[in-house]
């Protein structure tokens, strides 16, 4: 039997941006494209603003662990100013794949990760969810970049769980934004 | 059966698997990681979804109490609970099997205080042994959600009339989001009696008396008929896992041999760490190691001669166990396991790795360390060792 290798993802972000719902809602979508999943937040003292974790595991065979993830094949950072805060670049696999919510130049971005021998990706995802959504919460806007540069699992995937999970103005108003990091992502 | 496939966490599949049984009542008292399954419970009560009676109450100690007094009108009564919040029930725990009140108890599993914790660690159900329900561990949401709808059915049985409870690890299952492969009502309907078939009951027809002293005279003729229906309660919870499996096609035994046929050596686990040690098994066969899983779903009736016969002729056992037992020969588990095996043939040496309390992750290397050290042990001709693992010293 040749196993096969499951996907990674941590998700780093503060207390109240939702770190926990885009884990699981990216988690729905590969379900939705009948891949396998465990996802899961990093659960304890947490409050609004302190940094926070979640993640998730994804195969498109079944796979039984329940260990945490240490080494992300994908890290997510929905938070710039965690850039300053948190080792976000911590246990990346070699080759592996950062996307940041970065409003600056890429240039001025990589001074965060030398030596770090991860792809980094940025998009202005506060940005994009001020203007979209009018508040920032930039948790399925940075979903939005990382499937296109992952191709972890389908935008119309992403669509169509964002919607069920926030119907009306809400979840169109994400639609609009996730597209906008799809395509600004760089 | 029409299969949908729906992402939910462990207390979220425990939620609507009640749900699709629909109990008469309800009665519990919030408690962290079991919190989610009362709340969406609630909501489906608040929303007209179900016809439960929801009786939110002001203790673990009532909640049990309350489903007694309910399950005695012959009602189908369901709770759920945590860590402290079982150690509260433990009182009522032994009424409810005495009064023979099938009462279907989903455990978040978390850690006893203090210090306080509020992750996974089995301790708390594993202490309920002695009390005379049916125990069930639990590996993932799927596992949560039709061990949900099976222990209706195990518990209700004619030969069996005794509460069930079924764990999954706090956080670990209980908040983790996985596949789910979803029953349809009708399904429930058809695999679930309408109504739980009850002989005695409270009711305001017929008198009689329940729950009375019980002295020297009878006190033990009424135990010896529980430890009856224990047994019958092995029986019959093969029966049901056998008749789950034909209707849902997921295969669900009282033991899991995984790649146990050719082994030399196995892992011997229960809950979440179960899944674990599979994954090991899938990376050292990939190193040519002869080496299987055996997973324990079922605790109390303990499935001494299925545990016999998945372990004949394997060297060595490594036990991973998420619970600890302080100064015991050993633990829970470990312990039913060598009663289980004591002066039988070709048996394995058995070894004991106490771990992952609090929530402590065991990853998959210290699982082959330990994997490691039960071979050496096993050549040094050493069993029953039991020690701690993936702590600082």
């Amino acid at each position: 039997m040749k196993l096969v290798e499951i996907t990674d993802v941590r998700l780093n972000g503060r207390g109240g941006q939702g770190a926990v719902t885009a884990s699981r809602l990216l988690a729905e979508a590969a379900i939705l494209e009948n891949q396998y999943v465990h996802a899961f937040p990093n659960f304890g003292p947490e409050r609004a603003g302190a940094p926070v974790t979640s993640y998730a595991r994804i195969c498109s065979e079944p796979f039984t662990e329940k260990t945490e993830v240490y080494n992300p094949h994908i890290v997510v950072v929905i938070d710039p100013t965690l850039l300053d805060d948190v080792p976000v670049a911590d246990g990346i696999k070699e080759g592996g794949t950062i996307v940041v919510n970065y409003e600056g130049l890429k240039e001025s971005l990589m001074r965060f990760f030398e030596g770090c021998h991860a792809n980094i990706y940025k998009v202005a995802g506060s940005k994009i969810a001020m203007e979209e959504i009018g508040r920032n919460v930039p948790n399925l806007v940075m979903l939005g970049a990382l499937i296109k540069v992952t191709k972890l699992v389908k935008l119309e995937s992403l669509l169509d769980v964002t919607t069920r999970r926030f119907p009306g103005v809400l979840g169109e108003k994400n639609v609009v934004a996730i597209k906008r990091a799809y395509e600004e992502v760089e | 059966m029409l299969k949908q496939v729906r992402g939910m966490t462990g207390d979220e599949a425990v939620a609507y698997a009640v749900k699709l049984v629909n109990p008469d009542v309800l009665a519990a008292y919030p408690i962290t990681p079991q919190t989610i399954i009362v709340e969406r419970y609630s909501d489906f009560v608040n929303n007209g979804e179900v016809d439960t009676s929801f009786i939110p109450v002001e203790s673990e100690h009532s909640a049990m109490s309350a489903c007694v007094g309910a399950s005695m009108t012959g009602a189908r009564v369901f709770t759920a609970t945590a860590s402290a919040g079982l150690a509260l029930m433990y009182e009522i725990l032994y009424v409810a099997s005495g009064m023979r009140c099938p009462i279907v108890l989903a455990v978040a599993n978390r850690a006893f205080s203090a210090p306080i914790n509020i992750h996974g660690e089995c301790t708390d159900q594993l202490v309920c042994r002695d009390a005379s329900w049916v125990s069930l561990f639990g590996e993932s949401a799927q596992e949560a959600y039709d061990e949900t709808i099976m222990s209706f059915k195990i518990g209700e049985h004619p030969d069996v009339q005794l509460p069930t409870m079924f764990g999954i690890e706090g956080f670990i299952v209980t908040h983790a989001l996985e596949r789910v492969e979803t029953m349809s009502k009708t399904d429930v309907e058809e695999f679930l009696p309408a109504e739980r078939d009850v002989k005695y009951k409270f009711s305001p027809d017929e008198v009689m008396t329940f729950g009375s002293l019980v002295l020297q005279d009878y006190y033990m003729e009424i135990k010896r008929q529980q430890e009856e229906a224990m047994q019958n309660a092995y029986k019959v919870t093969k029966e049901v896992m056998a008749e789950f499996t034909e209707l849902t096609g997921r295969k669900m035994e009282i033991v899991e041999k995984y790649q146990l046929e050719d082994a030399e050596h196995a892992f011997i686990s229960y809950g979440a760490t179960a899944g674990n040690a599979k994954a090991v098994v899938n990376k050292l066969r990939e190193k040519g190691e002869k080496v299987g899983a055996l997973k324990i779903r079922l605790h109390r009736p303990f499935p001494i001669d299925d545990i016999y016969d998945a372990l004949k002729g394997i060297k060595s056992a490594t036990i991973l166990d998420r619970s600890a037992t302080y100064g015991s020969p050993g633990t829970i588990v470990q312990g039913d396991i060598a009663t289980a095996l004591y002066g039988k043939k070709d048996v394995p040496t058995l070894h004991g790795f106490i771990n992952g309390l609090g929530g402590r992750v065991l990853t998959l290397p210290q699982i082959i360390e330990a994997y490691e050290k039960a071979k050496v042990y096993h050549e040094e001709g050493k069993t029953l060792t039991q020690e701690w693992i993936g702590y600082r010293s």
